[in-house]
């Protein structure tokens, strides 16, 4: 894929044009329409992928701790709620009309995004590890504080009635666009750059490379994508509520991009895959008869697996199921 | 491999790590993409594998519940309640000779799963109905997708009027908000109070609902609203806003939040020194208020639906029921979990069918059902027009004051 | 003009008792930082536990001394949290830190996460997710202020709050004392500037670390006690709120150190208060994170830290 990442990303929309529609039941009268709970979990590993590799280029490929990814989300979510609610039909009511104006709210979310990322990044990227941690998870709560505080995007209401635009097809196109601009930036000079960055500041500042400039650039543009997946979010889910995007959604996602190595966009998109069905297998666990009671309990507290999972997973195998950092190298 | 591991001269590779990773095996193109269509097949292939075993005979419900999560308490009750119900009704033989066959799904407190978890319950699991949630946000996020599959959608005690407005497949058992402001407004009239400082949780929709009917209800009765103050789910320390309320010398204080917090502010306000009755709704229902708040909120009054003083035959049946099963006394969500399902119970029986269509009209149809929360008539907006119970306490409990009907 | 003022006092007073509970994490933070160099995430839930300690095992402390609420029988209950809660903190730092002392700082960051939220969900897990109602280990009343005083009677100061702000300055002098007067103190102060130097002057990191943890929990602990006799609601998540605010703290202070965190503490406690009080109660969050930012941006060294130069 890093060798022709264009005949990928073609390929994959194609594949997905085509599978949407067969999931759909449109191709053949013995093919039936997918389960639409199954659909609604296909759509949700769509848009984990879409956050995680997003994340993935600024915790993984150039090493920044960004906790606040959900702000992020939260930011494209409105946005391009707000847009569709306003104006869905102000170039008509056809199919065509309103899919267009559902891509130019996907854009202005990611773009809505993209500034709130250029806002909170240009600060905190002087920050180092913790503290860029701990400013990422404040930036989020202010972000979710903002529309916590506006009414006319439902402030602790939630804002309902979003149309339903969001296929198959349009989640993993996306996805697939977000792949390979990630996977085609981290494969050029700007990727040198990123790694540079992670691997020692200091030596790639000595060497002329303006880390701020990396830096920024990747928080945006993982920031954009996040927004474009809030987007996508908001008009499958139909409802979104300020508290659907704090600190926990944030983990989540980190959790994903921790998992599956950061530093692999394969790797992060196994975790997605992986992160999105378990909550799902978890329920099916926690109804199984036979297994003790406190087994299924925890079978329901998804969050007690995960952390235990991200201790464990430092504790033994801190680059992930495909990391390609050594993060078990000594300090020099 | 060791090439992808080099980090310098002295790196020296332990044995476990000379074990390459997966990565060397697969073929460096099209990973990615490969990769999901193999997870898929595994998905579809592990679902079908691990299906639920049910009779094909029996009357499936879905419940989605805040089982973990910040609203366990709420959804744990009304979920007790209802399955209490369900067993009672299985007993019994159920309805239309078919067992009932409860199927709840946590929704761990959290936006998004409501969404999630009433699919699956209704294409996975093919629900004839849905009964829940508790909290208007998560029934709101719920509804449309039972609206648009024609699946009836019974909820114990979402008060925010937008829950029925989805669909007429969307019904409740409770009154609604606006109902319960304009009923503690009238009530603080009648109290000859004439100003009032309102303490709301923002964080919570059915709290700012609340307040906002009950400011309408109280300024249209000549009162004035001497202060606004508000605090988040969650907050411990109240005594900012209470000094600033304590300064505009309120007659009384309106605090439509939830318990754990209500209980605190009772507190801390009698510590502060404010000697006036605190006001609230249902949100104060719940085990631990009485034991943290202790007689600080003796004399206060609030609206709810249910009193388990209530010496009503019913009530007390349901009351001893429920301590029998669950080793603890009711409250109004367990309660109204209780009611919701026996209305749809009812329901079946009328229609004689559990046609989505001909249930949810049934449902529509209750009038002067006598449910443990009252007696229940659905309006045409499909709320429960019932009375409201308000509440005083005293003494280490709840006393009956007085039932207001609508 | 008088109610005003009186109003503000008031203010200042719960900000000040508010204050003295950050002030007391943040010491914890503070410490760990000085000497590990890292943030240890899951600090508030050590404060948490110290409240939960003292829930189960405060009743029977409490009998030991009379039947009820009692100073001996509250002073029994600080104790035993700290204590409880100091070798709590040296088993996390056992278990989930040493192992990754020679790894980069992110590991160690991405596993305190862990541990954070392990012991959150844990404890909503074993605790059940209800608040729980802490048991009265003393009475609490409003200290009487004489009419004779004027305008100020009208004031509000809880024993509780008085009881806060006093454990906290005799524990933040009893802190001082430990890390200047004594020989731990001294190693201490020795690995936070340098830790190979320490280790060749015959200095055991490890039992140095695990006593900073240990300390740091301890404080944690009696912040969670005198807390729930303020506020005597406890649930698993209360450390949450209550980490991140006295993480600002330490950070506004000055990260490393102590006096930093004890300022850094009670000034956010102010300006929470002032901002509920006098602002709006939503701005709250976003205007100690705000101060996070602006104190990160202006003066990332805190108001009393020290430049640290970055050797290379």
């Amino acid at each position: 894929m890093a060798q022709r990442p264009k005949l990928f990303l073609i390929l994959a929309v194609v594949v997905a044009a085509i599978a949407s529609h067969v999931l759909s039941g449109g191709a053949a009268p013995a093919i039936p329409a997918l389960n639409p709970y199954y659909y609604d979990v296909l759509i949700g590993i769509g848009i984990n992928i879409i956050l995680a590799v997003g994340l993935n280029l600024v915790n993984g490929y150039t090493g920044q701790f960004s906790l606040g990814h959900a702000g992020f989300m939260a930011a494209g979510a409105y946005a391009s709620a707000w847009l569709t609610l306003s104006y869905g039909y102000a170039l008509g009511s056809s199919g065509w009309a309103t899919t267009t104006i559902f891509i130019i709210a996907l854009f202005l979310g990611g773009v809505v995004a993209a500034v709130a990322g250029l806002i909170v990044g240009v600060p905190s990227l002087r920050l180092k590890g913790d503290y860029l941690a701990i400013v990422t998870l404040g930036f989020n709560e202010i972000i979710k504080g903002i529309i916590q505080n506006d009414d006319a995007l439902g402030a602790q209401r939630g804002l309902g009635g979003i149309a339903q635009h969001t296929t198959f097809f349009w989640t993993f196109a996306l996805a697939a666009v977000t792949i390979y601009v990630v996977v085609s930036l981290v494969n050029s000079t700007y990727g040198r750059g990123f790694l540079a960055v992670r691997d020692d500041e200091i030596a790639a500042e000595a060497m002329g490379i303006n880390t701020t400039k990396y830096k920024v650039l990747a928080f945006v543009l993982a920031a954009f994508f996040a927004g474009v997946a809030g987007g996508l979010y908001a008009h499958f889910k139909q409802f979104i509520h300020p508290e659907g995007f704090n600190f926990m959604k944030s983990v989540d996602v980190v959790v994903m991009v921790i998992l599956g190595g950061m530093g692999s966009t394969a790797g992060v998109c196994f975790a997605a895959v992986l992160l999105t069905i378990l909550p799902e297998l978890l329920r099916y666990v926690a109804h199984i008869e036979m297994l003790p009671e406190w087994l299924r309990h925890i079978a329901e507290n998804r969050m007690i697996i995960y952390s235990l999972l991200l201790i464990l997973l430092m504790l033994t195998r801190p680059q992930g199921l495909f990391g390609a950092v050594n993060l078990k190298r000594k300090k020099a | 491999m060791e090439a992808e591991n080099a980090e310098g001269p002295d790196w020296q590779l332990k044995p476990w790590e000379r074990i390459p990773s997966i990565r060397a095996f697969l073929p460096t193109s099209t990973l990615a993409m490969k990769k999901i269509p193999s997870f898929l097949a595994v998905l579809a292939f592990g679902f079908l594998f691990v299906g639920s075993a049910l009779r094909a005979d029996d009357i499936k419900v879905g419940e989605f519940a805040a089982l973990t999560g910040g609203s366990a308490s709420f959804g744990q009750s009304s979920h007790k309640g209802t399955e209490l119900a369900f067993d009672e009704l299985n007993a019994a033989g159920g309805v239309l000779g078919k067992k009932f066959k409860l199927i709840t799904e946590d929704d761990q407190s959290a936006a998004g799963q409501p969404a999630t978890i009433v699919r699956k319950l209704i294409s996975q699991d093919k629900v004839i109905a849905v009964l829940g949630e508790v909290r208007s946000s998560a029934t709101i996020e719920a509804a449309p997708i039972c609206q648009e599959n024609k699946i009836p959608l019974i909820s114990p005690a979402a008060t925010n009027p937008k829950v029925t407005e989805v669909g007429d497949y969307i019904s409740r058992v409770c009154f609604i908000d606006p109902f319960q402001g304009t009923v503690m407004a009238k009530f603080a009239l009648s109290k000859g109070w004439k100003k009032i400082a309102l303490l709301t949780d923002v964080k919570q929709d059915y709290s700012v609902g609340l307040a906002e009917f009950f400011s309408k209800g109280f300024t249209a009765g000549g009162g004035q609203i001497v202060k606004e103050q508000k605090y988040s789910t969650g907050d411990k320390d109240f005594k900012p806003q209470l000094t600033s309320i304590k300064a505009t010398k309120p007659d009384a204080i309106f605090i439509p939040g939830y318990y754990a917090e209500v209980a605190l502010i009772g507190k801390q306000a009698r510590l502060l020194g404010i000697k006036v009755p605190l006001l609230g709704g249902d949100g104060w229902v719940g085990d631990s208020l009485l034991k943290v708040a202790g007689n600080s909120l003796d004399g206060s009054c609030f609206s709810c639906h249910f009193s388990a003083e209530d010496k009503s035959e019913a009530v007390q049946e349901f009351v001893k029921k429920f301590k029998a099963k669950y080793n603890e006394v009711p409250d109004d969500m367990a309660a109204l979990g209780y009611d919701s399902a026996e209305i749809l119970a009812d329901a079946i029986k009328r229609a004689g069918t559990t046609d989505g269509d001909k249930l949810k009209t049934a449902i529509a149809e209750t009038k002067g059902y006598k449910g443990v929360t009252g007696v229940i008539t659905l309006d045409a907006q499909r709320n429960a027009s019932k009375p409201a119970v308000i509440l005083s306490i005293g003494g280490g409990g709840f006393h009956f004051e007085q039932t207001v009907a609508p | 003009m008088a109610d005003k003022l009186l109003e503000l006092l008031q203010q200042i007073i719960n900000g000040l008792s508010q204050g003295s509970i950050y002030a007391l994490i943040a010491l914890g933070y503070t410490m760990v930082f000085g000497v590990l160099r890292f943030i240890n995430f899951a600090h508030g839930d050590v404060y948490m536990l110290g409240a939960f300690v003292g829930f189960y095992l405060g009743p029977k402390a409490l009998k030991m001394f009379s039947d009820g609420p009692s100073y001996p029988g509250a002073a029994a209950v600080l104790l035993l949290a700290m204590v409880l809660c100091a070798i709590i903190g040296i088993i996390i730092e056992l278990l989930c830190y040493r192992p990754l002392r020679e790894r980069p700082k992110l590991t160690v960051l991405i596993t305190a996460i862990g541990v954070s939220l392990f012991l959150e969900n844990g404890g909503q897990f074993v605790f059940g997710a209800d608040p729980k109602s802490f048991p009265d280990v003393i009475t609490d009343r409003a200290l009487e202020i004489p009419e004779s005083w004027g305008k100020i009677s009208g004031l509000t100061i809880t024993v509780s709050q008085v009881l806060a702000f006093g454990v906290t300055l005799v524990l933040m002098f009893a802190l001082s004392h430990i890390v200047r007067k004594t020989k731990l103190g001294m190693a201490m102060r020795a690995l936070s500037f340098n830790p190979v130097a320490a280790q060749l002057m015959g200095i055991n990191i490890d039992v140095v670390i695990s006593f900073t943890f240990g300390l740091g929990s301890a404080l944690a602990g009696a912040a969670g006690i005198l807390t729930s006799i303020q506020q005597p609601s406890i649930d698993p998540l209360m450390g949450v709120n209550a980490g991140l605010k006295a993480f600002v703290a330490a950070v506004l202070g000055g990260i490393g150190n102590l006096q930093g965190a004890v300022l850094g503490g009670i000034l956010i406690g102010l300006v929470e208060a002032l901002v509920v009080g006098y602002v709006n109660p939503t701005y709250r969050d976003p205007i100690v994170f705000g101060v996070l930012i602006l104190i990160l941006l202006f003066k990332p060294t805190g108001l009393l830290g020290a430049s640290e130069r970055e050797k290379v």
